[in-house]
């Protein structure tokens, strides 16, 4: 695909923005109009928590994309996205924090120590956290390319914490987060079939200049 | 113990403290229900004038007040069948109310039988007529932490098993929902053990709190909330209240419970609503009540859900953090 020029990237960036800003304008118009259901704040604890999944793989799926695409350009949305991400993720813990908890400090500690899926839901957010603070420039020249993807990498791990957060609260009819564990598995299975093609290929490439010593 | 709330009912039908608190009048009020039940004073006409109260929001009528209602403002028609547990259906608290919509609750009969002198198969419309129609207002809350106040309407389990005479050695009450995958979409799937099956211990099953409810809101209880028949133990979490009954068996020993079966750490046989007993999901100390705003603190969760008064003693000696 073609790169579109610049101005059209900065388009549909603001395009996107808002498209992003959707699931939470649709909460607040519910909840100004009384449309939230018998128990608004399980609405939002789950709305935001979907959407925390999706944006996490939405992002981890601009990867594979420009790749299948030949489109590099498209990795200039995945921060924005990335960013949403944790910010639907800082929603939907706010809302534990707030709404569920009352700001009642030694019942959450007791939640993290002793409900499971309440470990990884933090531990979802708390591995996120780092990279939305070291998203801008800034911090990726600070780091260094090289460190700074290390770090970033860390994403795989908080969205496997984030779909295992919703298989463990969920009692029976596991179908809703097998499915983000799915989508997350072939997302994941990406990386690693092409971390080992290239593995193979600078192997391939070893052997061969070791054998003709001449630069392919 | 009770939860106080200001509430909007008028003065005439608020009943007096002493009326649900002391164990005296509970005790009479037992009597009176059972005098009441022996002489069959109460002639009930069911809605339709021919005697069949098949539709949902068809209105039942002759309904007595009970002294067994708390006095807390009852949850909307709207919220307690719009939010609900009915796994049969779905697995989504807001969906099953859609598509229960056209489940058939007629014909439909229970099959009463195990250890019991008098086995039978009671038509749905014959068990309407077993006992008088009470409104019994309960707290009712789920293993979720939320609550609701419901007015149902129903008549003691008692009255039921007294009908079926059960034998000495029947020590528990068997409990099966209607299996009918055609109706119930999730039941075609292993969503669950199905069909769903509950129980209760002979002496909770006698208890006067115990009820089997056919109606809510002076009306037909809605299909979403168990139509045409359903358990309601108001000291017990919301889904010891098995729905959609069409067997009751005596037996001799614990029965299985779908739940237990389930995920047996999580959920016991007796579920007993205790704030002390964490569960592995949800604390159990505190609740939300349904209705309240969502900035509202909320409520403390009381033993045996408020009704420690009445049933504590079922439990005396019992190790409760071990039989929960």
């Amino acid at each position: 695909m073609k790169a579109p020029s610049q101005t059209v990237v900065r388009a549909l960036k603001v395009l996107l923005f808002l498209i992003c800003l959707g699931p939470l304008s649709v909460l607040v118009w519910k909840g100004f109009h009384q449309q939230l259901g018998a128990n608004p704040v399980d609405v939002i604890t789950r709305s935001t928590g979907r959407w925390t999944l999706t944006f996490l793989l939405i992002t981890l799926g601009i990867t594979p994309l420009r790749k299948l695409l030949s489109s590099p350009w498209v990795v200039r949305f995945r921060r924005m996205l990335g960013l949403f991400a944790f910010f639907y993720g800082t929603l939907h813990l706010t809302t534990y924090i707030w709404l569920d908890k009352f700001f009642d400090v030694p019942a959450m500690l007791h939640d993290i120590a002793k409900r499971r899926f309440i470990t990884a839901g933090v531990t979802a957010w708390t591995l996120i956290l780092p990279l939305a603070l070291t998203s801008t420039a800034g911090w990726i020249r600070r780091l260094g390319g090289k460190r700074w993807q290390r770090l970033h990498r860390l994403i795989y791990f908080s969205a496997t914490a984030g779909v295992i957060h919703f298989i463990w609260l969920v009692k029976a009819d596991l179908r809703r987060p097998l499915t983000y564990g799915a989508i997350l598995a072939i997302l994941l299975a990406y990386r690693l079939a092409s971390w080992l093609a290239t593995k193979t290929k600078s192997r391939a490439v070893a052997t061969h200049d070791s054998l003709t010593s001449v630069r392919p | 113990m009770l939860i106080k709330k200001p509430n909007d009912i008028p003065s005439s039908e608020v009943t007096p403290k002493s009326a649900y608190v002391s164990r005296r009048t509970f005790i009479t009020g037992a009597i009176a229900t059972g005098a009441a039940l022996a002489g069959g004073l109460y002639l009930r006409n069911t809605g339709s004038g021919d005697g069949s109260v098949e539709a949902n929001g068809a209105k039942l009528t002759d309904i007595i007040k009970s002294p067994f209602s708390t006095t807390e403002k009852p949850t909307s028609f709207k919220d307690i069948t719009n939010y609900n547990n009915y796994y049969e259906f779905s697995a989504d608290k807001y969906e099953p109310n859609g598509l229960s919509k056209n489940f058939r609750t007629r014909p439909w009969t229970v099959k009463i039988g195990g250890e019991v002198k008098k086995p039978k198969t009671l038509d749905i419309d014959t068990i309407l007529k077993l006992a008088p129609l009470e409104e019994r207002i309960y707290r009712h809350r789920c293993v979720e932490g939320w609550s609701m106040v419901i007015p149902w309407v129903g008549f003691p389990l008692s009255a039921l098993i007294k009908q079926a005479d059960p034998l000495p050695r029947a020590k528990f009450v068997a409990f099966e929902t209607i299996l009918a995958p055609d109706q119930m979409p999730n039941q075609k799937r292993r969503v669950l053990d199905w069909p769903y099956v509950e129980g209760l211990r002979m002496d909770e099953a006698m208890h006067p709190l115990a009820i089997l409810a056919v109606g809510l809101y002076d009306e037909v209880l809605p299909n979403v909330d168990g139509a045409p028949l359903r358990l309601v133990v108001p000291w017990k979490y919301g889904f010891k209240g098995i729905k959609a009954i069409v067997k009751i068996n005596f037996v001799e020993k614990m029965p299985p419970t779908t739940w237990n079966i389930m995920a047996p750490t999580e959920y016991g046989f007796y579920s007993n609503v205790n704030p002390s007993k964490d569960h592995p999901r949800w604390s159990q100390a505190m609740e939300r009540r349904i209705g309240d705003s969502v900035f509202a603190p909320k409520h403390q969760t009381l033993m045996f859900n408020g009704y420690a008064d009445q049933v504590a003693s079922l439990y005396s000696g019992m190790d409760l953090q071990q039989y929960y």
